[in-house]
């Protein structure tokens, strides 16, 4: 059986590449995906350790985030499709209209 | 399973209420739009009084994923409040610009759904999901005025940065969950209370990543990046709501979680709370002192409140906690009159909202001026008004604590805040006229919103002890 | 007892609140009815007051609970009222001197736009300082102390388009603030050291302390409290924004600046007396800086020419004095001061204020003389008044002035120094006051071709309550006879109650010996002696050969200059602390303007830091999401690794 660690680390390599990933896109749908990215590097976690602790919870926890996420992505886009039809553009470094 | 629903009644009033508003709104002709508004604050004081009905009989719901005690009844009163007002306040707004009134009020409840879950909730499941939901109501509400490509930004960065804490948070919980085989507050407090509890430094990290997508909604340093942004391009009264409900809801559950069962892990956390707290404040009133846009220097000023509040956290006893939770609410009374009145003072298209807009203010319309006044001078903790209080109960808290340091910082701080504030205030009554905001008469609606802000902020300022007791209920975390 | 206070504070308040609510709808005569009226009340409750206090109770001090304001822990603070003699005493003085004023207001408000608000803020600021005089503990005090700071701003910011009024205002909050933040700290440390900080049960604690305790907290406490006193009561080094408050209305000066707020220092040490005794280090500076305040304000007060500014430096003269004679270890010597020039300095502001009506505003002495006889009943009063803080024989305040002086002498604290330097300040407060006197109503008349024509006496509005107060000015010093000249010091005995106990603390255990030596009729006749010395020079400059002291001016050039810049006071705060802030604040606007122009060197000192603080905070709060999101994890990362690093 793979041991838990291996799931783990999967994960975190998952989460931290998300976090890079939004960081440094400029593309909005894409930094977008890297949240999802990370919610599913969560996922992961949460499902490992619900095999590992024979317990139910946690994957009961995930049908959660999946509709949340769903959810999520339905405001999201929505917003992304406000935003472009005024600003004409998907890039995030055009948006600092506000600043000190 | 009656005595369930009882004790779930102020949310299950919220929900039905949302979605009866946007179930109604259709039929509604658009010039009876306010008829909504009416009918939004009708659910939220329907909630209210099942609020005091769930506080006759409180307990654990749902196998014990939900708990009515006075914690959970003093904040959902909290955000009723902070709805109610916003709604009041907004009436007259939407009307003005012109903006679709359902969706805005079902919205707003839902999103108040969302934090009373946050409240109410034991098990981080539901937590989670309260926090999704007031979460991605704020998020269609910042940018609620479509056609406005500021509110759009804001809104789109509130998304962004806001679903990315969110993983942060969740990612917490992932690990809480690895850790004890739980979700579930109570339960989470007898493992760790058994067997020498779980790996400290697991522990703390969990907490951290916690830590870190509340922080982020509580605008807490170096999580506070964005309030700025979103509440400068957000409509003026999506921001009254914003700065305050969502802000407390988070701060509820970092009472819970970081005093509650996680606390083995918040004595690492100490220091980091102290940090932050410093930090909070720094950030907030250095930046604001710059500013030339009220939304900004309020949103600003929203940050270092945000920094006041973590001073009580870090105090950690039974009186910080008591502390915060009162200061939470004379910094919704303050904070959501504040943007209440701005919304309405800066016009049509929400036009003027630079501070010399607010030249000669007080000499067209003396009592607006007087209103902002005492907001500001509550906010800037001037004695006899709550702001005052609740300042020094924080830090009183903070000093009985022994973290004189911190005490030191925070009085400098709000000593440097009184400038920011002053300032608006001498422009409003000591420079030339014309005032360029909007001197139209008040909408009656309106002035209930504000009277209720102001007369809260003398009420607790001046007779806070009745209201004390209350607050202090809530340093009880966890029912027994 | 509670009742008749209760009902003494709440007309004004009830007055302040109609007028500023309802008042611009109101015709001029009710706004004036109710003001009027609300401060009758209060002075008619103050006096029932009295009487039934004196019939009942007295002298007993009564702490009175009328309930609960603050509790958290051991920290409790009451809504508390605490009466005895010397609250008695000042809220008589107070609520009278209020009264006349208001009265004098009806006429000399007029023609001012904003009349609704001017009451207004008269009544709240009755009511703040009646909460402040009989309040029964430190934060009470304190809400009155900020409740009248504000009332103080407002008014004299009234004629706020005028740009000069609304920096004096602007000025007045910055500069008291500090005091204010010093008396904060102050009551945080008497919590901390006594636990308590309410009169009825600080006063027998400290007073219980054995000998040999350890005082240094106390010290620190009472200087931090003299502080906010040296900021409220205009002493140095803050006494900066009183002479600027003179932008006020004139019958603000009066009341706020004259008689009432100003006086609240000198109040609070008083009420503060049992402390101070037991922090004799305070206590001499108290005096300390109280006699060099009297002295240096009285020089400035030499060689100004604008009538209401001369009244403002002498009224910061006059306070020293009243911290001399408290500081001195004679508390009742100061409150009988207080009470004596409430009467006659405020009779001087309503006569200044009497001329500058007729004068259409113009307040330059230069520009008056040969007033009296078209102002007879003006010219009488200043004179009575003149001769009362100048310390003639017979006038009231010859009597209080000559008790300090007396306590400078041979008080438990006093000493020669401060004798000599108050005296002297006498026959300075004497020369000053006739220069003004001489100016004003005597000599060649030297009013504007313009103006001369308009000069009329003031209608009895305004006149009837200068007459009374000119009796109050005469008659108020016969309370207390000094023993010197067979008297029996009835008003220092009535306040016996409240400081008896602190004054023979302080005899016995002072590290002066008294001075002795001279009797008191010896020090009245030094005294005396330098008053007429004053006036007589004053006679001699201003009437009988008035080209001298323009010669006077030539010969002495640099002196000369030094007091007419009033020692360069104002201009070295502005290098020192106002000149930097602005320079950094434009530094920033411009950079606003132009974010390009980052440029170190254009700022020195304190500026580059907030420069570069600027710039941290520009790059912190870019606008630019992604850079946001690095913030966040950049937080996040550097916590983890912290919680790693230190598990």
């Amino acid at each position: 059986m793979v041991p838990l660690s291996y799931y783990l680390a999967l994960s975190a390599v998952l989460f931290i590449l998300g976090t890079a990933g939004f960081a440094l896109r400029r593309n909005i749908i894409t930094i977008f995906m890297c949240i999802e990215l990370m919610l599913n590097a969560v996922n992961l976690a949460l499902i490992a350790f619900s095999r590992f602790l024979s317990d139910l919870g946690g994957q009961l926890f995930v049908f959660f985030v999946i509709v949340v996420a769903a959810a999520e992505a339905t405001v999201g886009l929505a917003i992304i499709i406000a935003l472009y039809r005024n600003h004409e553009s998907l890039s995030v470094d055009k948006l600092d209209s506000m600043k000190l | 399973m009656t005595g369930d629903i009882i004790r779930l009644f102020p949310e299950i009033v919220l929900g039905v209420s949302g979605i009866l508003v946007i179930l109604f709104a259709p039929f509604v002709p658009p010039r009876r739009q306010s008829l909504l508004g009416w009918f939004a604050l009708f659910g939220v004081v329907a909630a209210g009084a099942a609020d005091a009905l769930t506080a006759r009989d409180p307990g654990l719901a749902f196998g014990g994923s939900v708990s009515a005690d006075s914690f959970s009844v003093y904040f959902i009163a909290l955000f009723l409040l902070v709805a109610g007002v916003t709604i009041l306040g907004s009436i007259h707004y939407l009307e003005r610009e012109n903006l679709p009134a359902g969706e805005f009020y079902a919205l707003i409840l839902l999103a108040t759904l969302g934090m009373a879950l946050m409240a109410a909730g034991l098990d981080l499941v539901l937590v989670f999901l309260g926090l999704e939901l007031s979460s991605l109501s704020t998020y269609i509400l910042a940018g609620y005025r479509r056609h406005d490509k500021r509110s759009n930004e804001a809104s789109l960065k509130y998304f962004l940065l806001g679903s990315f804490a969110t993983a942060f948070f969740l990612y917490g919980i992932a690990f809480v969950y690895g850790l004890s085989g739980t979700t579930n507050l109570m339960t989470l407090a007898r493992r760790v209370g058994a067997a020498g509890g779980p790996n400290r430094t697991f522990a703390a990290v969990a907490l951290l990543l916690i830590f870190v997508g509340l922080g982020f909604k509580v605008s807490a340093a170096p999580f506070q990046i964005w309030t700025p942004d979103v509440y400068q391009g957000a409509p003026a009264p999506v921001v009254a709501f914003l700065s305050v409900g969502p802000k407390a809801a988070a701060f509820a559950v970092l009472l819970r979680v970081f005093f509650g069962p996680l606390s083995e892990g918040s004595h690492m956390a100490f220091w980091l709370l102290w940090l932050s707290a410093i930090l909070t404040m720094c950030l907030g009133n250095l930046a604001a002192i710059w500013q030339s846009n009220v939304k900004r220097l309020l949103a600003y000023s929203a940050i270092a409140q945000a920094g006041y509040i973590l001073v009580g956290f870090a105090a950690g006893s039974a009186d910080g906690r008591s502390a915060v939770s009162f200061y939470l609410v004379t910094y919704a009374l303050m904070n959501t009159g504040a943007f209440l009145l701005v919304a309405q003072l800066a016009g049509g298209g929400e036009g003027r909202t630079e501070i010399d807009d607010y030249k000669g203010l007080a000499r067209e319309c003396p009592g607006k001026a007087a209103v902002l006044s005492v907001l500001l001078l509550s906010l800037s903790g001037i004695p006899t008004t709550a702001g005052f209080l609740g300042k020094f109960y924080l830090f009183r808290a903070a000093v009985d604590s022994h973290l004189i340091a911190l005490t030191i910082i925070a009085v400098l701080n709000s000593v440097v805040s009184v400038y920011y504030y002053f300032r608006l205030i001498v422009v409003m009554y000591m420079e030339e006229g014309p005032a360029a905001v909007s001197t139209a008469r008040l909408p009656g609606s309106l002035w209930a919103a504000l009277a209720v802000s102001v007369a809260g902020i003398f009420y607790l300022g001046i007779f806070p002890s009745a209201f004390l007791e209350f607050a202090r209920l809530t340093s009880n975390l966890l029912p027994h | 007892m509670k009742d008749i206070l209760l009902l003494m504070l709440f007309p004004p308040l009830a007055g302040a609140f109609l007028n500023g609510v309802f008042g611009r709808r109101y015709p001029k005569a009710l706004v004036s009815a109710i003001a009027c009226g609300a401060s009758g009340l209060a002075a008619l409750f103050a006096l029932i007051g009295a009487w039934n206090y004196t019939r009942f109770w007295s002298p007993a001090a009564l702490p009175l609970r009328i309930g609960t304001w603050i509790r958290a822990g051991a920290f409790r603070a009451d809504f508390a009222l605490y009466y005895d003699r010397l609250t008695l005493v000042m809220t008589c003085i107070v609520t009278v001197v209020a009264f006349l004023i208001h009265l004098y207001s009806r006429g000399y408000m007029e023609h001012e736009e904003g009349y609704y608000r001017f009451f207004s803020y008269m009544n709240l600021f009755l009511f703040m300082m009646l909460v402040l005089v009989t309040a029964g503990n430190y934060p009470l005090m304190f809400v009155g102390w900020e409740g009248v700071g504000l009332c103080s701003y407002l008014l004299i910011g009234f004629y706020f388009p005028k740009k000069s009024a609304s920096d004096a205002g602007k000025k007045a909050f910055i500069v008291t603030r500090i005091g204010d933040a010093g008396f904060t700290v102050g009551v945080a440390l008497m919590f901390w050291t006594f636990g308590t900080v309410s009169f009825h049960s600080l006063f027998p604690k400290v007073a219980l302390m054995p000998a040999g305790w350890d005082s240094n907290a106390l010290t620190a406490i009472c200087l931090l409290l003299f502080l906010g006193a040296v900021g409220k009561s205009a002493q140095l080094p803050l006494y900066v924004w009183l002479p600027d408050a003179m932008e006020g209305p004139t019958p603000v000066s009066a009341l706020i600046h004259a008689a009432t707020m100003v006086t609240a220092g000198v109040y609070m040490v008083a009420r503060s007396n049992v402390l101070y005794a037991h922090a004799p280090i305070a206590l001499e500076t108290v005096a300390i800086v109280g006699c060099i305040t009297a002295f240096f304000a009285a020089t400035i007060a030499i060689c100004q020419n604008d009538l209401k500014r001369l009244l403002a430096y002498s009224t910061i003269s006059q306070l020293g004095y009243m911290f001399l004679g408290c500081g001195a270890g004679l508390f009742a010597t100061g409150i009988f001061h207080l009470m004596t020039h409430a009467f006659f300095k405020s009779l001087l502001f309503l006569a200044a204020g009497s001329v500058m009506h007729a004068m259409s505003g113009e307040l330059d002495m230069r520009k008056m003389g040969g007033l009296r006889h078209k102002m007879p009943v003006t010219y009488w009063t200043f004179f009575a008044a003149t001769l009362a803080i100048c310390g003639i024989p017979g006038f009231s305040g010859f009597f209080s002035k000559d008790e300090i002086l007396a306590a400078a002498y041979n008080g438990p604290l006093g000493g020669p120094w401060l004798y000599w330097l108050g005296t002297i300040t006498a026959g300075l407060t004497a020369f000053y006051m006739f220069r003004a006197l001489f100016m004003t109503f005597h000599g060649p008349s030297r009013v504007p071709e313009d103006l001369a024509h308009h000069v009329h006496e003031s209608g009895s509005k305004m006149t009837g309550p200068l007459i009374v107060l000119a009796i109050l000015s005469v008659i108020g010093g016969y309370v207390s006879i000094p023993s010197a000249l067979g008297g029996s010091e009835r008003f220092d005995g009535y306040l016996a109650p409240v400081f008896f106990s602190s004054e023979h603390f302080l005899r016995t255990t002072a590290a002066h010996a008294p001075s002795g030596g001279w009797s008191g009729l010896t020090l009245m006749g030094f005294s005396l002696a330098f008053a007429l010395g004053g006036v007589f020079a004053a006679y001699w400059l201003y009437l009988k050969s008035p080209e001298l002291p323009a010669r006077i001016a030539e010969r002495f050039a640099a002196p000369y200059r030094l007091l007419v810049n009033k020692y360069y006071v104002d201009q070295f705060y502005n290098w020192l602390i106002v000149r930097p802030i602005r320079v950094c604040s434009e530094s920033f606007l411009w950079k606003r303007v132009d974010a390009g122009a980052i440029d170190g060197g254009m700022v020195e000192g304190s500026g580059a830091v907030t420069v570069a603080l600027g710039g941290i905070l520009r790059r912190i709060y870019s606008g630019n999401l992604r850079s946001y999101a690095t913030w966040v994890l950049l937080g996040a990362v550097m916590w983890i690794g912290y919680i790693l690093v230190m598990r």
